[in-house]
Parts: structure tokens; sequence; C-alpha cells
């Protein structure tokens, strides 16, 4: 029996920028429906990372497969269109729009009019924007337009969905509700997750792979990768002492 | 924000005043001011295909005289071989299209900057306007018509009832073709901005990588904006050269092409009565200041440019709008919502 092909496998992934190598060579296989934590120190290459898989960035070196089609290098809209969707670092949405506006952008593409506005006051509720939903984006706080672009992801409906930092600028509240959120999301679509905060993690983690200084320092378990003594060398101890 | 009661209403009434203006002017006015009118008007669509382009694609060009004049020697070649305005208007319409289309594919497709757009824009109208200055000779005809290279082409026959080329529209009937066409214009491209391809448009401008992760194309997006702003701009050349029976190179002028810019940034960029009420008003300052000889008109304009840029940089409709909505935004807070592609230019404040 030939092995069924993985959502996502990376092979040899390098990015260099000049003398740099934010990614150095790396091999990762995702699973469907999987729900994966990646976690390293500032500048280990994660965003850079993402940039790859979302075509925001061209790989040196290395391949890219998402069931099996190519996409390293393909351009954004189309890794879109083959299903993958991501909430980015930097807030990155229609600041000059209305919430509703920005997730009926998401929602509109592969949708009808009269679906793409359920899907739009469904994802309002989620969010808990509703009363916000005819504001700007620009007028919102810094937390509420993490909820709007992950709204905005999650109305696009892709199956494998990019998160990186989304708790960053949330309240303790926020970040409960999140990871709620990315639980229900993963009954269905696997996700790739990027945070700092280790309470978060545990509260989502299955699997958890390591990065640092742009390769994979280990992939296991939560508890497993938690008590790794290089792990707490190069990131947790760090980030306790910090 | 600019937010109140009652504003599908509002537009209605709008709409309903433009066309009862359309057809009240005629009653009112002189034939020499009702000639004038119609030039504002045909340089009225002008202004809308800049306004529309620039202002909620983001694309700033500098030779939209390009599809003006494009227009213009289509409408005038087309008219003198069929002997029909109906198609020649079609063609005037449709040519400048496929030359924005061409363009547009190589400027978007081949990731120009915006700076390259205009510098790009810029030179494809110096050389259109050199190319057709030198086709002076008797050689250079097309079919029936004699493009005239610096001379131009005279007696250019006007627009005729549609279909019927023995019926020539008379000035008041010029003026409703016209003054008719800004409003169609207008609202067809009002039309466009609610539909999704708008909606998709004006998120491209607001944030391109956002736009192309949901799964947009932006090039191609941009591409149909930049098109649609050719065709209106080629319907503008061909109200513009009926308007005077003669077309010549100084259509392509980049002097115009300028101050194009200087009608949308007056009246308010991101809106599209903006670019019209500029177009209005700068030319009937301009008409006005040319009648008598104490200023020179170019100086004027400039200073009005100045004093636009400095005082009321959003432009003239949106500070009104705004200042509209401070009084009525007051008294009904929970007030109805415009649409999205009505208000870009507050929402980049
Ligand atoms: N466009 C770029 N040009 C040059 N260097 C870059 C670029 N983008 C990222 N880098 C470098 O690549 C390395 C990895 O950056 P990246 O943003 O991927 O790290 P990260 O793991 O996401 O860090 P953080 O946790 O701080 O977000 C860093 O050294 C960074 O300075
Ligand atoms: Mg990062």
């Amino acid at each position: 029996m030939t092995p069924p092909v993985p959502l996502l496998e990376a092979r040899n992934l390098t990015m260099r920028f000049g003398g740099v190598v934010a990614v150095n060579n790396i091999d990762f296989t995702l699973r469907e429906v999987e729900l994966r934590c990646l976690i390293g120190p500032n500048g280990a290459g994660k965003s850079t990372f993402f940039k790859m898989l979302t075509g925001q960035l061209t790989p040196s070196a290395g391949t890219i497969a998402f069931r099996g089609t190519p996409i390293a290098g393909a351009a954004s809209h189309e890794i879109a269109r083959l299903g993958i969707g991501i909430k980015t670092q930097v807030p990155n949405v229609f600041n000059g729009l209305p919430v509703r506006e920005n997730v009926w952008l998401a929602a509109r593409r592969r949708n009808t009019p009269v679906q793409a506005k359920r899907l739009v006051d469904e994802i309002l509720e989620k969010i808990a924007l509703t009363p916000r939903a005819d504001d700007l984006v620009g007028q919102l706080s810094h937390g509420q337009r993490q909820w709007v672009e992950i709204g905005t992801v999650l109305a696009g409906e892709p199956d494998l969905i990019l998160l990186d930092e989304p708790a960053a600028g949330m309240t303790d509240e926020e970040t409960v509700r999140t990871a709620e959120i990315i639980r229900e999301i993963n009954q269905t679509r696997a996700l790739i997750v990027v945070e700092h905060d280790m309470q978060f993690i545990k509260m989502i983690a299955k699997t958890v792979t390591v990065f640092h200084q742009g390769q994979i320092l280990m992939e296991d378990k939560i508890d497993a990768v938690m008590h790794d003594e290089r792990v707490r060398d190069v990131y947790l101890g760090k980030k306790v002492a910090a | 924000m600019t937010r109140f009661a009652g504003r599908p209403l509002l537009n209605w009434a709008a709409l309903a005043a433009a066309v009862a203006a359309l057809i009240a002017v005629p009653e009112f006015v002189e034939i020499f001011t009702l000639m004038q009118f119609t030039l504002f008007a045909a340089m009225g669509v002008l202004a809308l295909s800049l306004g529309f382009i620039w202002g909620y694609g983001g694309i700033l060009s500098f030779g939209q005289t390009a599809f003006f004049g494009l227009g213009g020697y289509a409408y005038a070649v087309s008219v003198i071989n069929l002997g029909d305005s109906t198609g020649a208007i079609g063609i005037a319409i449709a040519l400048p299209a496929v030359f924005a289309a061409i363009l547009g594919y190589f400027v978007f497709y081949g990731r120009i900057s915006d700076v390259y757009l205009g510098v790009i824009t810029l030179t494809v109208t110096l050389i259109l306007f050199n190319v057709v200055n030198a086709t002076a000779g008797d050689e250079y005809r097309i079919g029936a018509a004699a493009l005239g290279g610096f001379n131009g082409m005279p007696s250019v026959p006007t627009f005729n009832m549609p279909g019927n080329p023995s019926m020539v529209l008379d000035p008041t009937q010029g003026w409703y073709a016209t003054g008719g066409a800004l409003i169609f214009v207008y609202v067809a491209l009002r039309l466009l901005l609610r539909s999704p391809f708008g909606r998709i448009a004006v998120a491209v401008r607001e944030n391109e990588v956002r736009a192309s992760l949901l799964g947009y194309d932006p090039r191609l997006i941009k591409l149909g904006v930049f098109v649609v702003g050719g065709a209106v701009a080629g319907l503008g050349g061909a109200l513009y050269v009926n308007w005077g029976a003669f077309v010549s190179p100084t259509i392509f002028a980049l002097s115009l092409s300028a101050e194009i810019i200087i009608w949308v940034t007056v009246g308010g960029l991101g809106t599209l009565i903006g670019p019209v009420v500029g177009c209005f008003m700068i030319q009937y300052l301009d008409s006005q200041i040319g009648t008598q000889q104490t200023f020179n008109s170019n100086l004027a304009l400039g200073a009005i440019l100045i004093v636009f840029v400095l005082l009321l940089p959003q432009g003239l409709i949106p500070t009104l709008r705004t200042l509209a909505g401070r009084a009525i935004a007051a008294p009904s807070r929970t007030a109805a919502k415009t649409t999205v592609a009505e208000r870009p230019a507050e929402a980049r404040q």
C-alpha cells in the first residue's frame, strides 16, 4: 500500500537573504486535519517559513507540495485558491474598510452572494464583532484587528490555516477564546500555529516543532518538548529568564 | 465619519436633480453657454475615467489623454468611413479599451512599480502625439479618412440619431447626448463599484498583499480597472471630437493630462462626483479668466492647485461630506450605512 499523500510536505527548504540563512534546509510534513505548533526564539525563521508556504517569498532552494501539488514560488493568490489561508504576524487587514467588508471579501470568493452573507454573519458572531461590523477596521484595537484577520482567514474556508502569533496583543480572556476557536477549527481543518505564549501552546498543542536558527531542532509531543534540555537551553529557559 | 440616514434617498434625489438639470439647461442658457457646458460634460467623462482608476484602483496614470485621444481619433476615422456615428462611438470606446488591455498587461503583469506606471503612461502619450503628428502626408489615410498630421482632421461628422445618419443632432440634442453620457457613465461606475468586482478592486487598492492572500489576483483586478478607465476616456474623446467637429494631435497634450490630475485632486480623490465637480469648476474658471487679459490662466490654475493641496488636501467633495457628516451625525447616531465604495477617501484619513 502506498502511504497517503500528506497535506503539506516541504523538502530541503531554504531561504537566504543575502548572507542570512533564515530557513536552512528543513523537512516538514503535515497530515490532513493535523494541528501543529511551531515555537522557537526570535529570528528562528518561523515567519519566513510561513511566507514561503503562502507565496510571499520564493524559496532559495527546496520544494513544497500541498496535497502533492508543487507550490514553491507560486503566486500568493494561486496558493490561496488551493486552500491555504494565513493570519500574518503583523496585522494584515483592509484597515480602510469596515469589518463586515473585510470578512465578506474572503467569504465571497468561494460562495454565492447568499451563502457569503450567511457565512459572514456566522463569523462575525464567532469573533464577537457583530456590534462593530460596520466600523472601519482601522478604528479597532490591536486585539480586535487580530480577530478580524482570524475571521477573514476562516471566511476563506481554507483546508490549511497558518496562524502567526494569533494571541499576541490579546487579553487573557481573548487568548482562551482563541484557543477554543482553534480547537474547533481543527475538527475539520489542519492548522500550523506559531506562538511564543507557552500557556497558550499548552492549551492547544499535540505535536510541537521547534525552530532554531533556521533549522528544526526537534519535533515531538508537547510534553517531551517542554522537558527537552536543548529546547530549554535555546528557547524556554531564556523565556523564563526574560 | 460621514454616515447619515437617508443616503440612498439622497443618491436618488441627486440623480433626479442631475437629469432635471440636463433637461432644463437649454431652456435657460444661450447657445454659446450651452456649447461650453457640452464641452465641460465631455471633459467630465474624461475626469471620471481618471477619478475611477486613481481613486478606486490606486492607479495614477499620467497618460489618460492617450485613451482620450485614441477615442477621439477612432471616432473621427470611423465616422468618416462608416457615415454613421452609432458604430463609430462604439469603436471609440472599444479601441482605447483594447489598447489599455495591452498596455496594462505589460505594466501590471510585468510587476512594474507605481512610479514607472506614471512614466510609462506619460511616455506612451508622448509617442502617440508624435506619431499622429507625423501623419501629415496624403499617404496617411485610413479608408476615406486622412489623418492630417499636425493639422488634424477638420469637419468630422458629428453625432446623428442612433442608426439614422440623415438626422444629425443639433447643439441642444448634442448637449443632451453629452450630458446624458456623463450621467450614464457616472451611474454605471457607481454600480460597478457596488458589484463584487468593484469591491475587490477597492480591496486591492487598500491592501494588495491581503487581497492576494485571499485568493484574488491583484494584477488581473488592476488590469480590469485600467481597461474600464481606458474605455471611459475613449468615450470622452468621442464626445470631445463631436463637440468641436475637429480633432488634432493636441488632444494627446500632456498639459491636458496634468489638468485632469488637478481636476481629480481639487474635486476629491476617492469619490466619483469630485472629479466631475473639479472638472466643471476649473474649466469654468479657466474660461472666465480667458475672457479677460489680466491673469494668465495657467498661473491661476497653478494657484488653485496649491491652495487646495495646502488647505483642502482631501479635495472639495470629501471635505464637504465630512462637514455635512459632522452636522448630521450628531442627532442620528444609528444612521444608515453608506456602501464601502463610496467612502474610500475618508477611509484613508
Ligand atoms: N526580508 C528579509 N530580508 C532580510 N532578512 C530577513 C528578511 N525577513 C526575515 N529576515 C531574517 O531572517 C531571520 C528569520 O526571521 P523570521 O521573521 O522568519 O523569524 P521568526 O522566527 O518569525 O521570529 P519572531 O519570533 O521574532 O517573529 C531573521 O534573522 C530575520 O532578520
Ligand atoms: Mg515571526
